[in-house]
């Protein structure tokens, strides 16, 4: 185990496209890290630098106290799970999982060993002598977590794990990812572009924009105080609103501000409210309803409790704490 | 597409039925003929029906052969021919897919003309550049052996294009997951490329076997002790009887002979073969 610190780390893809720049993150030992953001922000290049299957062209990386810009993959101790999960068809699962150690000359009696303790944890006993052809993905996809923690590395690494997997087991695969991680206590440094799987693992999550950290910090502390617009329209479900500030000129702070950010649950019916809100679409989700309208011609989403009828004009209202200001141009937060 | 109809599935068959005739009658002429005795064949009539000298004839040609044609015993010429298709089949499988796991993965200077070398030996067969292969095997001193029958038929680039395409279609994060699981290049090879390219090593082999077994114009050409005459080129050479007759059930029973390894090539091979062709298990 050991903790990772990436110091003003980036990369410049021969052609001259920059895919990450200047990314300075401490993580501590048994970290949880999520990197998070939309497609093509640099996220999988990000955690293959720190893997070292792409060359480093800016900064450093460092694991427990050693640089490892220029150490090869299998010496600098990590472990990866892939989004297609790379196992060798044409090995069993046993065979697999016992790749890297015999590379690395275990003793024979210690594979097995390590090998049938991750069986155990993650339930695949039952299929050791299979390809890998002849499982679920499911399955493969534990095969290739049992993979990464028979090396008991320093470190895992994770590039969107369950992206292949159908919604439930997806949800399952989570949990049980979050708990082998609380067990095992092993540095982790998760990818995902979907917030809600960034929401649920992280201890700490980094959320990426165009190859630029954009916030970095506990779930939780994000969602409340997103640094700038580009956080606030990505996480959280349904996003935040992000309203011009002249299109509500009776919010506190609106004079300051050129757009507001509030989330759909913060915007609440109240008969004396500041905001009319011109009724558009409704979509049913069950527990809840959301309603999509016009704000003085700016677009607003509010989430509704699903019962009750609705008029076509609404009155609303906002907590002043539920507001987040931002400045335009760069986006920012401003208190 | 599926359609039921008599008339067509009628049609079909007759075709295929055809088709298994033409292939057919001439073995079978040949087999029958390689039954008969010599005197068979001076009335003029092709006999259709097996004759009562099989084992005589066919011992005989193991043995012995036609002292007169200067071919040795067809048993010799047999394992000359197995020596140089085996050496043709391994030979060129084994450079192609060392010469096809250089060209993916690794970036080597100059490697862009490797693959252009590579590939023009394409378009150059042995029968395009015989001439000057002649002289070059001469100048080696390997007229009459073994490398000189298959050496230069090995060098050339069709196998190396199909590994390449193999390789190529091998997932990247394959290549990734056994770096991180520290295999270096030469035990990525031996531990992954070469279990998943078993189909189509066994696919390649079947038809280089062949290839190999059914050479005529080198061998021909290369060898004149009759130590290293290979069975298809003896074949000739027995047809070609100067003062007299061929003797045609000998030559049958040679020519039958020589179609045993082939088939017993495929037929083995069969399952790996098929699979090679059609599958791709990645
Ligand atoms: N080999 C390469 N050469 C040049 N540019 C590349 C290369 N690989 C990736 N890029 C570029 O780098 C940027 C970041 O790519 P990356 O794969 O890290 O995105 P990502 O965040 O993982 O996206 P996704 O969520 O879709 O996987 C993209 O704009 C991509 O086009
Ligand atoms: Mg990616």
């Amino acid at each position: 185990m050991a903790s990772i610190k990436l110091d003003n780390l980036g990369k410049i893809y021969p052609g001259g496209s920059r895919a990450v720049g200047g990314v300075k993150l401490d993580i501590a030992d048994g970290e949880f890290i999520v990197l998070v953001g939309p497609s093509g922000c640099g996220k999988s290049t990000l955690l293959r630098m720190v893997a070292g299957l792409e060359s480093i062209t800016e900064g450093e990386v460092r694991i427990g106290d050693r640089v490892v810009n220029k150490v090869e993959p299998a010496d600098r101790d990590i472990a990866m799970v892939f989004q297609n999960y790379a196992l060798y068809p044409h090995m069993s699962v046993r065979q697999n999982l016992a790749y890297g150690l015999k590379n690395r000359r275990t003793p024979k009696a210690e594979i097995t060993r390590r090998v049938d303790e991750a069986a155990a944890i993650l339930q695949i006993g039952p299929f050791l002598d299979r390809k890998p052809r002849a499982l679920s993905g499911g399955q493969r996809q534990r095969v290739a977590m049992g993979r990464a923690i028979v090396r008991e590395p320093a470190a895992f690494l994770f590039d969107e794990p369950l992206s292949n997997l159908d919604a439930k087991l997806r949800v399952a695969m989570r949990l049980e990812i979050k708990d082998l991680q609380k067990r095992l206590r092993t540095t982790s440094i998760y990818v995902t572009h979907d917030q809600l799987e960034a929401m649920t693992l992280a201890d700490r999550l980094v959320v990426l924009n165009a190859g630029q950290v954009e916030q970095i910090g506990t779930p939780l502390d994000v969602y409340r105080r997103p640094a700038s617009t580009f956080v606030a329209g990505f996480i959280g479900s349904p996003a935040m609103n992000l309203i011009p500030a002249r299109a509500v000129p009776h919010l506190p702070g609106s004079a300051h501000a050129a757009v507001i950010g509030i989330r759909p649950e913060d915007l609440v019916p109240d008969p004396d409210g500041p905001i009319e809100m011109q009724v558009g679409a409704i979509e049913e989700l069950g527990a809840q309803r959301l309603v999509h309208g016009k704000v003085n011609g700016a677009d607003v989403t509010i989430a509704l409790p699903s019962h009750g009828e609705l008029s076509d004009r609404l009155r609303l209202n906002a907590a002043p704490e539920a507001l987040h200001r931002f400045d335009d141009k760069s986006g920012k937060r401003l208190d | 597409m599926i359609e039921n109809r008599p008339g067509l599935n009628i049609l079909a068959h007759l075709v295929l039925i055809l088709g298994v005739v033409i292939v057919a009658l001439p073995v079978w002429v040949a087999f029958v003929a390689s039954t008969r005795s010599a005197t068979d064949f001076m009335s003029g009539t092709v006999p259709m029906w097996p004759g009562p000298h099989l084992v005589e004839n066919y011992a005989r040609m193991l043995d012995s052969g036609v002292s007169t044609s200067g071919t040795p015993p067809v048993a010799r010429m047999m394992f000359n021919s197995l020596v140089m298709a085996l050496s043709i089949a391994i030979g060129k499988i084994a450079i192609s897919i060392l010469s096809a796991f250089a060209i993916v993965y690794f970036r080597f200077p100059l490697r862009g003309l490797a693959f252009w070398c590579i590939f023009v030996t394409l378009m150059l067969p042995v029968e395009v550049r015989i001439v000057p292969t002649f002289q070059v095997v001469a100048g080696l001193g390997l007229l009459n052996s073994y490398a000189g029958l298959s050496v230069p038929l090995i060098a050339s680039a069709t196998a190396t294009f199909l590994f390449r395409q193999v390789f190529l279609t091998m997932p990247d994060e394959l290549v990734e997951a056994a770096r991180i699981d520290g295999a270096g290049p030469m035990k990525f090879f031996r531990d992954i490329l070469l279990p998943l390219s078993r189909t189509n090593m066994a696919a390649l082999f079947v038809i280089l076997f062949i290839y190999g077994w059914n050479q005529y114009l080198w061998p021909l050409l290369i060898t004149t002790d009759a130590q290293y005459y290979t069975i298809v080129a003896g074949i000739k050479r027995m047809a070609d009887a100067v003062d007299g007759l061929p003797q045609w059930h000998l030559v049958m029973a040679t020519a039958v002979l020589a179609m045993l390894p082939p088939v017993a090539v495929v037929i083995g091979m069969q399952k790996l073969f098929v699979k090679g062709l059609v599958e791709t298990e990645k």
